[in-house]
This record gives C-alpha cells, sequence and structure tokens, in this order.
C-alpha cells in the first residue's frame, strides 16, 4: 500500500498548512515531570532576572536622574563630559589598557610558543608559576612593586627620579595580573594546530620563519584577538590595581568608586558605569565572535603537534621561560617576604607581628574569616545553581520561548565589570521600597554578586561538559518512564563530577580574590579579606595589608592543591567506567 | 497467505516541517502487531525524523499517531509505550550493565528479587548472562548494543524503535547482530521499527520495508517486493545493484534503448512516451544458453571485470547504447565463458525481468 506523497495543499487536515492561514503546530501535552523542570528553570532565569538584569537596568535608570530622583535626561552626561579631570579618565584608562594589552600579548605568546612548541624541561612547573597571579587579587603586583620601587622600596634607585606611583605602576602591575589569562588562551590555541600541516611544510621545504607566518601564526589568531579582549577588558575596568598605586592617576574603576561612595554623587557614578559598559561590551562581542569561529578550526582528526628538540631554540626559550618566571616568583614573593619583615624599611628582622598586630588584634582577620565563608558558599550553593540551570538550559524540554532568554543571561554577566556590577547592586538593593531591600549589606548579597558576577566562565564549563555527554540519556530515561532529576542525579551528575569540581574551584579562587564588584557591597559585618587589603593600604598599613593578601594566595593555593588531590582520587574511584 | 495481523500503530497524514523545509510531507502508514518493519532511505530522507515523533521527541507538525488504539500524537515521551535504542547505544557509563538494564524497573517500583530475576533473564536473553556487573566501557561495541536493545525491552513495551542501531559496529558484527536482534524480535514478537540507511539490513531483517525519500514514502512492501519489483526509479536504484537505462516507447510491448529495441511487459500508455527508464538486476542478465534467436538478446563487448569471491560482475557495452550495463556471473559461468575483458558475449535478459518507469524528476 504505496501511498502516493501529494502536497498537503487543501486537503482539510486540522493543523497543516494551508494556502488560506497557517493554524498553530500542535504541541506535545507537558509530563508532570516535564512541568516540574519547566518551572525550575523559569526559577533560575526570574532569578538571573533579578540579581543581573534588574541591577544593570538600575543604572541606566539612575544615569538620568538627578541627585533627589528628578528625571534630568542626559544632563549627568553634560556636565560629566565638561569636567575635565573625569573625562580626562577616560583617556587614561585607554591609553593604559591599550598599553598593558601591547605589552602582555607577545610576553604571553612567546612563553605559550616556548610551553607548545619547544622542547624546554620543567613546562609544568614554568605554567604553574606563571599561572600564580591568579591566585592572588589583582591588587597584591601593585603591593609588591611599592614594596620593590615605592618611596621605601628597596629598589628605588633603579629608577632615578621617576616614580612608580601612577601610570607606570598601573601598566606594569597590570601586566603581571592579566598575564596568566592571556597564557590560559594562548596556549590552548596553540595547541590545537594539526601536526600534519607542519608535517606538509616540511615535506616540501617550507623554511621554519615561513612555517610560522604560514601556519603558527593563522591558527592562532583567534586565541590571539580572544586574549587581548580579555587582557584589555581586565585592564579597563579593574579597581584594585589603580586604587593601590595609582597615585593621583585617574581611571574609569577608580572614578566609580570615588564618585559613588564618596561623593554619593550616583548619576554621574552610573554615568561612568555605562562608559565603562560600552568598550567591555564591543570586546565582548568580538570575543563571542572569535570564540564561535575558533571552535569550527576544531576537528576530531587532527594530529597534535609534537615538537621536535632543537638545541639553541630550545635553550632561548628556556631562558626566557625563567627569566619570566622569575620575575612572577621576585612579585608574589615581595609581598609574601613583606607580610614578616618587622618594620619596613628600617627593621628587615622576620616576625609574625603583621599577622598577629595588625590583622588578628586589629579585628580584620574577621575579614579572612567572612572571605573564606564567602568563597565556601560560592563554590557550593553558586556550583550546583549553575549546573543545574546548565543542566535544565540544555537537557530539558519545554518553555522554548523562554530558554534563548535565560541563555543570554547566563553568558551576558562576562561582559560586565565587576565595578558595575557591583555599582548596579547597591542602586537596585539600597532601595527601601525594593522588598529585596533586606539582602542588603548581608552576606547573602556578596554571595549573589560573586556568582553572578563569575556566572558566564562558570556556566559555559558546565555547558561543555554537559553536551559532551550523550544527548539521547534524556531520550532513553523518558522512554522508560524515568523523570529527569532521576537521571539527573544518578548519571548526569557523576559523569559530570570534574566538571563541577573544576566550577566549584573556580568560583572558590574567584570569591577569595575580587575586588571589584564586592567592594560597594560589604558592611562592617561582612569586610572582605580582599577589601581588607585597599582599606589597609589606604590607612598606610601596608605591612598588614601584604599579610592578607598571603592569606589569600596561601588560601587559594591550598584549595587548588585540594581540588586536585580531590579530582585524583575521583579519578582513580570512576575509573572502572571512565574508560577501559 | 495468512490472514495479516491487525494494525497496531497507525500514522495518518504526519507532516513535519522545520521552518520552510519540509522533512516529512503528508506520511500515512500503519504497522501491523509484531512485525518488523524497517524505515529505509538515503540520509536526510525523514526517516529518523518519522522514528523521533512515534517517540514524542519531536512534534508533527500535523498529522494523527494511534498506537494501539490510542491516540498519542499529543503525549509526552513518558506517556507513550516504547522502548528506544540508539546508534550510540546511550548506556549509562557510570552504571554497571544490571544497573542499566534495571533502570526503567526502579522507577515502576518492581521489587528487588523480581528485579533481578528479570535482568538475569535479559542478560541471558541478549546472550551475555555474566556481564552484570561490568561498566559499559569493558564491553565491546556489539555487546554494548545488545545490552542497550535488553534495556529497551526490560519493561515490555508495546513497541520498539531502533534508530541505526548497527550503524556504529563494524561490519563482521553487524552481520551477526543482525540476525541476533531478528530472532530476538520474533521470539518476543514485539512490534519494531527499525530505521536504516543500509539495504542489506533492512532486506536481511524487515518483515516489510518503508523506502522513503526527500520526506516521502516511495514504496511500502516486504523485502521481496521491494527488490524485484521496485514501485519507483528511486526505489529500484536505491535498493540493490541496477541497470537503469534511459528508453523510450516502441509500440506495444516493445521499447527502445539507445538502436536496440527489446519486448517486455508494460502499461499500454507507454507505447508511446519517450521518457521511460528500464531496469534490471546484475543477475539478471543471462549468458548461459542465448544464441541469436533468444529474445531481447544482444552482442555486447565485456569492458571489465571486478571478481566479487562468489560471482564476479562485468560491464559491457552493447551497440547502439552509450550507458554501460553490469551484469553479475557466478564463477561457474565465468570459467565456463572464459570471459575476459575485450571479449565479445551474447547475452539476454528475460522479458518478465525487464520493468518499464515512466522517469520522475531524477
Amino acid at each position: 500500500m504505496a501511498t502516493t506523497p501529494e502536497p498537503a495543499f487543501g486537503t482539510a487536515l486540522p493543523g497543516a498548512s494551508s494556502l488560506v492561514g497557517r493554524i498553530r503546530a500542535p504541541r506535545l501535552r507537558n509530563h508532570w515531570s516535564d512541568r516540574i523542570g519547566i518551572a525550575l528553570l523559569v526559577l533560575a532565569g526570574a532569578g538571573l532576572a533579578v540579581f543581573f538584569l534588574a541591577p544593570l537596568v538600575t543604572i541606566l535608570l539612575k544615569a538620568l536622574q538627578d541627585r533627589s530622583g528628578a528625571w534630568v535626561g542626559f544632563a549627568n552626561f553634560t556636565t560629566y563630559f565638561q569636567t575635565p579631570a573625569l573625562a580626562q579618565s577616560i583617556w587614561n584608562s585607554l591609553w593604559v589598557s591599550v598599553m598593558v594589552t601591547a605589552i602582555v600579548i607577545p610576553l604571553a605568546f612567546l612563553f605559550a610558543y616556548a610551553l607548545t612548541r619547544s622542547c624546554i624541561r620543567g613546562k609544568a612547573l614554568l605554567r604553574n608559576i606563571a599561572m600564580v597571579p591568579i591566585l592572588a587579587p589583582s591588587l597584591l603586583a601593585a603591593i609588591s612593586f611599592i614594596f620593590w620601587f615605592g618611596n621605601q622600596g628597596i629598589a628605588k634607585a633603579l629608577l632615578g627620579d621617576a616614580q612608580i606611583y601612577g601610570a607606570k605602576g598601573i601598566v606594569l602591575s597590570l601586566c603581571f595580573a592579566t598575564f596568566p589569562h592571556a597564557l590560559m588562551i594562548l596556549v590552548t590555541a596553540l595547541s590545537l594546530t594539526d601536526a600534519r600541516l607542519y608535517e606538509a611544510a616540511y615535506a616540501l621545504g617550507t623554511p621554519r620563519w615561513r612555517r610560522f607566518l604560514t601556519i603558527t601564526l593563522p591558527g592562532a589568531k583567534y586565541g590571539l584577538i580572544s586574549a587581548a579582549m580579555v587582557v584589555f577588558t581586565y585592564a579597563l575596568s579593574d579597581f584594585g590595581i589603580p586604587k593601590v598605586i595609582g597615585g593621583n592617576f585617574n581611571m574609569l574603576a577608580t572614578d566609580i568608586f570615588k564618585l559613588v561612595i564618596g561623593q554619593q554623587d550616583f548619576g554621574k557614578g552610573a554615568v561612568v558605569g555605562i562608559l565603562l559598559l560600552a568598550p567591555v561590551a564591543i570586546t565582548y562581542a568580538v570575543d563571542t565572535w572569535v570564540q564561535r569561529r575558533q571552535s569550527a578550526l576544531l576537528t576530531a582528526r587532527s594530529v597534535p603537534y609534537v615538537p621536535k628538540p632543537s638545541r639553541g631554540f630550545d635553550w632561548l626559550m628556556s631562558a626566557y621561560c625563567w627569566l619570566v618566571a622569575a620575575l612572577m616568583l621576585a612579585m608574589i614573593g615581595m609581598a609574601v617576604f613583606a607580610s614578616f619583615v618587622k618594620f619596613w624599611p628600617y627593621d628587615f628582622t622576620m616576625s609574625l607581628n603583621h599577622y598577629r598586630m595588625g590583622l588578628v588584634e586589629a579585628g580584620i582577620f574577621e575579614a579572612y574569616v567572612n572571605s573564606v565563608t564567602l568563597a565556601a558558599f560560592c563554590a557550593t550553593f553558586g556550583a550546583a545553581f549553575v549546573f543545574g540551570a546548565a543542566y535544565l538550559l540544555e537537557k530539558t524540554r519545554g518553555a522554548e520561548g523562554w530558554r534563548p532568554f535565560v541563555r543570554l543571561l547566563a553568558v551576558l554577566p562576562m561582559g560586565v565589570p565587576g565595578m558595575v556590577l557591583g555599582l548596579g547592586y547597591i542602586f537596585f538593593f539600597v532601595q527601601e521600597s525594593n522588598p529585596l531591600h533586606f539582602l542588603y549589606g548581608t552576606m547573602a548579597i556578596l554571595v549573589v554578586n560573586t556568582i553572578v558576577h563569575y556566572y558566564t566562565s562558570s556556566h559555559l564549563t558546565a555547558v561543555t561538559a554537559l553536551k559532551q555527554i550523550d544527548n539521547e540519556f534524556e531520550a532513553v530515561s523518558q522512554s522508560l518512564r524515568v523523570p529527569f532529576w532521576v537521571t539527573f542525579h544518578r548519571v548526569t551528575v557523576p559523569v559530570c563530577l570534574p566538571a563541577l569540581l573544576e566550577i566549584s574551584r573556580y568560583l572558590f579562587v574567584n570569591a577569595m580574590t575580587t575586588v571589584s564588584a564586592v567592594v560597594f557591597l560589604y558592611s562592617p559585618k561582612t569586610t572582605l579579606a580582599s577589601v581588607a587589603i585597599v582599606n589597609l593600604d589606604e590607612a598606610g598599613d601596608i605591612g598588614a595589608a601584604s599579610a592578607m593578601a598571603t592569606l589569600i594566595v596561601v588560601t587559594s593555593a591550598l584549595v587548588c592543591v585540594a581540588y586536585y588531590f580531590l579530582q585524583t582520587w575521583l579519578d582513580r574511584r570512576t575509573q572502572a567506567w571512565r574508560q577501559s | 497467505m495468512s490472514v495479516s495481523p491487525p494494525d497496531y500503530l497507525v500514522l495518518e497524514h504526519v507532516r513535519k516541517e522545520f521552518g520552510s523545509f519540509v522533512a516529512l510531507g503528508d506520511v500515512s502508514l500503519s504497522v501491523r502487531a509484531g512485525e518488523l518493519l524497517c524505515f529505509l532511505g538515503p540520509s536526510g530522507c525523514g526517516k529518523t525524523t518519522l522514528l523521533r515523533i512515534i517517540a514524542g521527541l519531536e512534534t508533527q507538525s500535523a498529522g494523527r499517531i494511534i498506537q494501539g488504539g490510542r491516540d498519542i500524537s499529543l503525549l509526552p515521551p513518558m506517556k507513550r509505550d516504547y522502548g528506544i535504542v540508539f546508534q550510540s547505544y546511550a548506556l549509562f557509563p557510570n552504571l554497571t550493565i544490571a544497573q542499566n538494564v534495571a533502570y526503567g524497573l526502579v522507577n515502576r517500583r518492581v521489587p528487588r528479587a523480581e528485579r533481578d530475576r528479570r535482568v538475569a533473564e535479559l542478560l541471558t536473553l541478549v546472550g551475555l548472562p555474566d556481564s552484570g556487573p561490568k561498566y559499559p566501557a569493558q564491553l565491546s561495541g556489539g555487546q554494548q548494543q545488545r545490552i542497550a536493545i535488553a534495556r529497551a525491552i526490560a519493561t515490555s513495551p508495546g513497541l520498539m524503535l531502533l534508530d541505526e542501531p548497527l550503524s556504529a559496529l563494524d561490519a563482521r558484527v553487524r552481520v551477526r547482530l543482525r540476525g541476533e536482534i531478528r530472532s530476538l524480535q520474533q521470539r518476543l514478537a514485539v512490534t519494531t521499527i527499525l530505521v536504516t540507511h543500509d539495504q542489506e539490513e533492512a532486506l536481511t531483517m524487515a518483515d516489510r520495508i518503508v523506502v522513503m525519500n526527500h520526506g516521502a514514502i516511495e514504496q511500502v512492501g516486504t523485502p521481496f517486493e521491494v527488490y524485484r519489483n521496485p514501485a519507483t526509479p528511486f526505489v529500484a536504484d536505491f535498493v540493490g545493484k541496477t541497470n537503469l537505462l534511459p528508453a523510450a516507447g516502441a509500440g506495444e510491448g516493445r521499447v527502445r534503448i539507445g538502436d536496440q529495441r527489446f519486448a517486455c511487459e508494460f502499461d499500454g500508455a507507454f507505447a508511446k512516451r519517450t521518457d521511460l527508464k528500464v531496469f534490471f538486476r546484475p543477475e539478471d542478465v543471462q549468458v548461459r544458453g542465448v544464441g541469436g534467436e533468444t529474445p531481447n538478446s544482444a552482442a555486447a563487448v565485456v569492458q571489465g571485470l571486478e571478481f566479487l569471491g562468489s560471482y564476479s560482475r562485468l560491464t559491457l557495452r552493447l551497440n547502439g547504447i552509450d550507458q554501460a550495463l553490469i551484469a553479475d556471473l557466478s564463477v561457474n559461468d565465468l570459467a565456463e565463458f572464459r570471459v575476459k575483458p575485450g571479449d565479445t558475449l551474447r547475452v539476454a535478459v528475460p522479458v518478465d525481468r525487464l520493468r518499464v518507469f515512466a522517469a520522475g524528476p531524477e
């Protein structure tokens, strides 16, 4: 009984498309378990809307209001641009960020090149040393530079008459702080190249420099753009470094703080926030575009490149890498060293005074406890929320119209500098008419803010892991009439545990080190370690500040080691089913 | 012929569009209780979409689906009654084989002892009685797919859906598993739909084959019918090796291919058409006992010879016909006629083996 296919035009089928008009396509009824999934997804999206979108919108509104809350149109913008000191900050922020990018990208590229394309020894060690700045608040570099080259710095003489405070110090410190971020991206980009391209070029007798220009650079192109965007954005929106070592050199990120906290001028603060959002939004858009192109370069059949020993080249690369590593260690080491020095620069005997008197007896140690608490909450609830939301987005069905919105809210936070997010939070939650006003000044708001601040990277890690597991697990479960949460806890979570740990570790370390967003939100009871460093430095107690910074670095490092062992233990436990 | 069993699954005017792309255009079909029905077609023909609509994993744009007398068109997958097996096996990697097979039973609150008994029974059924405590990664691809089948039938569903279940396996395993799935299906008498692009798989396993192309059904029939009497040039070309030659009608019961005329049985309306296609299988070409007076015989020059084991495939060129023909000769015929490239050979195609189509848009 072969059916002759005929166009359905004019047939009297209910729901068929016809020339007369389209009738809505049928939709499957939802099972009650699907409805629970939809409800949870709506809830997750609503959470992101309230704790990410609403604060941002409030900034836009505040920019159009004067101090009393009356609508003034673009008056705040006009007065802002007519204040020369403020308008100067735009220029300052831009050229400092461009300069940092121009310095860091070649340096990091060379380092990444050495790690991926040479046969130097101790690659893992070199890489870990280069990554150390990630474990510390960005301003650690600034504090170290003050100990090296500041007014009482031990190497001040090297600078002659010049001062480290100001643009010079900012650029140098930012170079250290951004180096690992650029390095991570570039190492990945350089690892992606297919060895067979090189073999083909080699077979054709192509000289080394030409292979570099025609294969290596084009292959790493997107990585380079992406790394440049990340460094530029970081430099543009970092608060800690210009605050500590900037002196009178004003940048947008410090202006926001001064305007809002110092002068309580919310309107102008909002204007700066919007100004900061614009270039970041552009770089973010470029980066998103680049990421999309990048993934197309990867093919499953590529053969990984294995470098061949080459004496002179390896020696040169080795020398360069160890030089960079030495500088990194000098930077980190100085802050640690200074934290034990009894009385800089007069008495260099080692003591725990800064820890005991500067932190514990001054009642500031509590800030450290708060930071660990915050980090622990982010690493647990944050990771669970991010992963759960990503699962609902990727693996459940229903509420198709709502999904793109939630997906957008999940990837946008990366494009919002911490200072702007913090500003939005303060504007949004300080209003007493807001039913969520009670959160203001609590630990909860710090936790939520930090999770949102670092949402995107965590979300993308979760999505990548979820995409790697078979898409048909959910289909099979449904055919067996097993509701999605059973499969979630019996299969998805165990399989994705490594990614879940990675998210948790990432949130923990960032919660320990972040300054920018939370600097607006802490209350006397919820001061954080990273914020305490800023305050100690401002009070001139730089010894205690370095002690606190050291505590943060050590904690982050220990936690990373703990996660590493947890991961190893897990690998061993799950080895039976992971591969065979 | 026995009376055919009642229809278990009925599709009525099912349509599926993705934006302006029509993936399925008005498909109607019924699946009989206990049969193994195969959706066969090239990639993109809509066969997997149709299977996923039956499973509730995609939603049809229009049309109805009735399973066991119940309209399931709008039911979510969890309210339908089927077990499904995918090309990727989709076994849960962190659960043991026993836990995988018991996955659907646990949720139905089957008592533990009975569950264990059922798992053991299923593992024996698929020939892997000792694999219970192992993990999927410790089994071969073919073994994993058997476990996936065991998991799908554990809850005794009324319908089994197999989505290219053998495509990820290597050739030997595929052939063995083909027979095993078929005999398992017959023993359980479970109504089964198998999606495949592999015609050999369809011909060897199916009770009936649904040949699909461009989102439409080209033919529904037993493997024999589909192979011997293809309904369209597409089916003729897609299933098995085929000679498909352009031809024109040359009066009642005759067609002209190039400069040669052949006798055949066809619809009288074709007599004057010039856009015909003549179809015959390579094994329909005969050399034994062919003489000058044999109907539909002609002299052919052997252009090429491909040795394929139990038979050889000749490429032949006939006077006045541009397109080369292929003919399959058994090892015996080959030895007897001592065919080698460059030889001339008299070949014939019996009248009842020629089929004539009006050439479609193909």
